[in-house]
């Protein structure tokens, strides 16, 4: 089995001496290149100049703003295709016809585009580009057609011959014009009637001899001399009986062999089968090109087609066109109308996969066309999951809409890693850039545990020194997530004690304070705060910790105080203790004062 | 493929690495000056240079980015015997508005003896860590088991190749099937050198890297290697470049049938090896999904290689240089886009057939 081959293609760098070696690196949709030495040496001996540094991209087309539309309609039509509910016999092959003519008519509004550009540019050179990129759009559509005459619609012989004959006529319209009028004054009649019912009425064999007694009559005439008298009509009935060199003596009304093809088959054999159109097909290019040309490109395409050799077409078509939109689409086509597996190419829709994710890789090049890529790689079962995850991730979170919209799509495929991923590099560059808050909830989607009590701590730590918290809204409601790890589980309840505290809920307040602590979740390293904090309330008037939390809290103390081998600096924990000698000193009285009072009151009648 | 941009690279020197970072919007680059510079690449799509500075006191041979999840990490080695990790200081306002970043020193490695000749960071799965390979014959594994506090990196571990070694690759694979694993090559060219490609790989019960396989094959010097991207595939792919560009494919050998607790043991086999650069080959890396293999040798030339959908190996594409000079303002560069196509024919045959035709 032949591959895809073709010579590798030259891509010049100007600048780089060709002489130099260069040094390289792959990012997600370019190359960087450079001028470089690889013959190392300790010192350089001679400054060589200095070089640039080359970004060298691939798919190109993706950049243009009028294929952009083509890009986005196709994709609309392959996502259709992929979904669309299968139909049966008759019915599918409407369908798939459907499906083909809709991808023709993008093409041609493209083109049509691409025209008016052309002629609406501003300068030669890109009034040039835009003409030649309507050609090749033209070319394209040229053997989508065919292949759709000759794979999907299946045209049986007789039919065959009208579809190609449209189809030289869409392309080639003005000859067949001329030509038609010619033709229509000598024998109406006689033509017209023979066109008028195409196999609605008759059948094949039927057709075939109407067409043979027409045909001996038209040799009759050319034989008894009919037309004798002017060579113009003489050479006309030749035509009309298919004599191949009258036909190419008007070769200058024939653009191309496969016009003469036509034209040919029109006047000799109109009820050609399929099968049969190879051999034709051969000889008119060999008779029209003569001996001197060879066939080119779109030549050797459309000969594959008339072939049906499709492995053929889909591999001169991947070689013809950069880009891999065409061969990509159409195999995907073909595909659906199994028509991969069933000329027996074994590697069937590997192909179909192969081509889908070239082009989506493609896609992703693009600042904004990569969304479309997703669904491509969304519809190749074999590598396209694994391919969309390394492609992802790679994707630029410049702005928090397009994080999210990345985001998105990983998580409707259940794509757990990339979002933690992701996540977390939005928490880490939040981080920071000092933003707490935004790094919180970036942990928080990222589900990462760790990173959240990080960032609790930070938290934490800016509450401490700056006495208030930041991002109060997003701690207020954390809901759940709040439960992702045990220090931000402690920052949400201890935000919820100074709400309690504010909303003068003193004695649910109380209570909240002392579970922080007993329960555990609060780090030891934070319980001086907290133990600080419970002073307010216990100097209230009213008692608001009862003597059974009292002891809780003298407890706490003690357990803080005793066994305490602080890890910081001499100096400064000498300082420390200062100060934490003192703190703790108020606390030991306030607690013991609250004691008496909280004992007084339960002891007495009206407590309880 | 087209020259999307130009950029003077304003180095004083030769520059003996490039780097993209994972996103493709920074890039730094190293040069014999000293010095590493990063660039940022803008909305608009121009590059520019928002860090330079002095980094070792000697050539620098290669610079690399840390993933993301990390936050802003290079690494960079250098001939002065050291390794060194940076990071990137949040600066001023000030600093933002004209367009500059800071980059600070967070750690030197100083255990080699001799030039550092590669450094890498292992896959993110991994931890924050990073190998580095010297002149010396030592791979050194440096981790830094705290992510938010980057002067503290401690080496795990000192690998022996007995030869000198010139590169170095770590498998990306984070599937749980796979034990983390390094490729090491040398390029010592005494003759009896024997080991130019060396495959280590951890053991989770002594907790150490074990050699697990040397390519045989291989008995030139080796000057840079790569495994490629694993796309779910049970075995692994890596490109070396010698004297020939090579693609061995490394399978994994079923655990039950080797001696249990030792390192796996793999199936070798070469799947490509391509001389057409003619002469020795010095980098060799993959793209992003492990689907094309980009080489550079001394030919002048940068090659590209692919398989296809059957897996046959086949040079996709050539950059050369044409020694023309760059135009002055240097940043646009060439074509605008266009459906190309690649064959110029198929535009003079479409000529003939479409519009582009004489009505007589």
């Amino acid at each position: 089995m032949e591959e895809l081959d073709g010579e590798p293609i030259v891509t010049l760098i100007p600048g780089v001496d060709s002489k130099k070696q260069m040094c390289f690196d792959w990012g997600p949709g370019e190359l960087l290149v450079c001028e470089t030495s690889f013959h190392k040496k300790g010192k350089s001996e001679t400054v060589p100049g200095c070089p640039f540094i080359y970004i060298v991209r691939k798919d190109v087309d993706v950049y243009s703003h009028i294929l952009r539309k083509l890009f986005n309609e196709s994709h609309g039509i392959f996502v259709g295709l992929q979904r669309i509910e299968e139909l049966t016999g008759k019915s599918r092959k409407a369908q798939l016809v459907r499906v083909s003519k809709n991808y023709r008519s993008v093409i041609r509004a493209c083109m049509e585009e691409m025209h008016q550009a052309a002629i609406a540019a501003k300068d030669s050179t890109s009034s040039r580009q835009f003409s030649s990129q309507v050609s090749i759009l033209s070319a394209m559509e040229l053997i989508w057609n065919l292949c759709e005459i000759l794979f999907i619609e299946v045209a049986p012989a007789g039919p065959l011959l009208l579809l190609l004959l449209d189809w030289v006529r869409l392309h080639v319209c003005e000859v067949d014009s001329i030509l038609a009028d010619v033709l229509g004054s000598e024998n109406p009649s006689k033509h017209e009637s023979f066109w008028d019912s195409p196999g609605n009425t008759q059948t094949l064999t039927e057709l075939e001899l109407k067409w043979q007694h027409w045909h001996e009559e038209c040799e009759r005439h050319l034989q008894d001399g009919t037309f004798v008298s002017s060579p113009h009509l003489e050479s006309l009935c030749k035509i009309m009986l298919g004599d191949e060199a009258a036909l190419l003596e008007q070769k200058n009304l024939l653009s191309n062999w496969y016009h003469f093809l036509v034209t040919r088959l029109l006047y000799s054999h109109p009820t050609v089968k399929p099968i049969d159109l190879h051999f034709y097909a051969q000889s008119s290019l060999d008779l029209f090109l003569g001996a001197k040309s060879r066939p080119e490109p779109l030549d050797n395409i459309l000969m594959a087609a008339f072939e049906f050799d499709i492995h053929q077409v889909i591999k001169e078509c991947s070689i013809a066109f950069s880009n891999w939109w065409f061969v990509a689409h159409l195999t995907d086509l073909l595909d659906h109308c199994k028509l991969l597996q069933s000329h027996n190419l074994y590697f069937g829709s590997n192909m179909r996969e192969f081509l889908l994710l070239e082009y989506a890789s493609g896609l992703f090049s693009h600042h904004s066309l990569w969304q479309l890529g997703v669904d491509y790689f969304d519809y190749c079962p074999e590598l396209g999951r694994v391919s969309l995850e390394l492609h992802i991730e790679r994707i630029p979170l410049s702005t928090e809409q397009k994080a999210l919209k990345v985001l998105r799509i990983c998580e409707q495929r259940q794509m757990t890693e990339q979002v933690r991923s992701i996540c977390k590099i939005l928490a880490m560059k939040a981080v920071r850039n000092n933003r707490l808050g935004s790094a919180l909830s970036w942990s928080i989607r990222a589900k990462d545990a760790a990173f959240a009590t990080l960032v609790s701590d930070r938290f934490l730590m800016d509450y401490c020194e700056r006495g208030c918290f930041s991002d109060l809204d997003l701690i207020d409601n954390l809901g759940p997530a709040m439960m992702l790890s045990d220090r931000l589980t402690f920052l949400g309840k201890y935000r919820e004690f100074h709400r309690l505290y504010g909303d003068k809920r003193f004695v649910d307040a109380a209570s909240l304070l002392l579970s922080l602590m007993t329960s555990q979740i609060a780090p030891r390293s934070f319980w001086m705060t907290l133990l600080t904090d419970a002073l307010p309330l216990l100097e209230q008037k009213q008692v608001i910790f009862s003597a059974e939390q009292t002891y809780e809290l003298l407890r706490c103390l003690e357990d803080l105080t005793s066994g305490r081998p602080e890890q910081g600096e001499p100096d400064q924990q000498l300082q420390d203790d200062d100060i934490e000698a003192t703190k703790v000193e108020m606390l030991r009285l306030s607690l013991a004062r609250n004691l008496a009072r909280a004992i007084i009151k339960e002891g007495s009648l009206e407590g309880s | 493929m087209f020259v999307a941009r130009s950029i003077a690279a304003d180095h004083k020197d030769l520059i003996h690495d490039v780097s993209f970072d994972f996103h493709g919007r920074r890039m730094a680059t190293c040069s014999s000056d000293q010095s590493v510079k990063v660039w940022d690449k803008s909305e608009s799509g121009d590059w520019h240079c928002t860090a330079s500075w002095k980094t070792h006191s000697g050539s620098v041979w290669r610079v690399t980015w840390a993933h993301p999840e990390f936050g802003q990490v290079l690494a960079s080695c250098s001939f002065d015997r050291t390794a060194a990790v940076w990071e990137e200081i949040v600066g001023e306002s000030n600093d933002k508005l004209r367009g500059q970043s800071h980059w600070v020193k967070r750690t030197t490695l100083v255990d080699s003896r001799t030039s550092v000749t590669d450094v890498k960071f292992a896959p993110k799965h991994m931890g924050l860590m990073l190998a580095t390979c010297s002149a010396d014959g030592i791979v050194r594994i440096y981790e830094a088991p705290d992510v938010m506090n980057l002067s503290q990196w401690s080496l795990q571990h000192e690998i022996s190749c007995k030869l000198s070694c010139s590169c170095i690759s770590w498998n990306p694979s984070s599937s749980r099937a796979h034990s983390p694993m390094i490729a090491v090559g040398s390029d010592d060219s005494s003759p009896n050198a024997m080991a130019k490609v060396q495959i280590f790989e951890y053991n989770e019960n002594t907790r150490k890297y074990a050699k697990a396989e040397t390519l045989m094959t291989v008995t030139d010097p080796v000057h840079d290697i790569a495994f490629a991207p694993n796309l779910g595939r049970s075995y692994h792919i890596l490109a070396i470049a010698t004297k020939d560009v090579r693609i061995f494919t490394l399978k994994p050998v079923r655990k039950e049938l080797t001696s249990s607790g030792g390192p796996t043991k793999f199936e070798i086999h070469i799947v490509a090896q391509f001389d057409n650069h003619n002469s020795q080959v010095w980098r060799v890396s993959w793209n992003i999904t492990g689907t094309v293999l980009a080489s550079s040798g001394d030919d002048g030339c940068v090659r590209l290689w692919k398989a296809n959908y059957m897996d046959n190996w086949k040079c996709t594409g050539i950059l050369k240089g044409n020694g023309s000079p760059v135009s002055g303002s240097a940043q646009q560069g060439n074509p605008s886009p266009s459906l190309g196509s690649n064959i110029p024919n198929l535009q003079s045959s479409l000529n003939g057939s479409s519009a582009g035709r004489k009505h007589s």
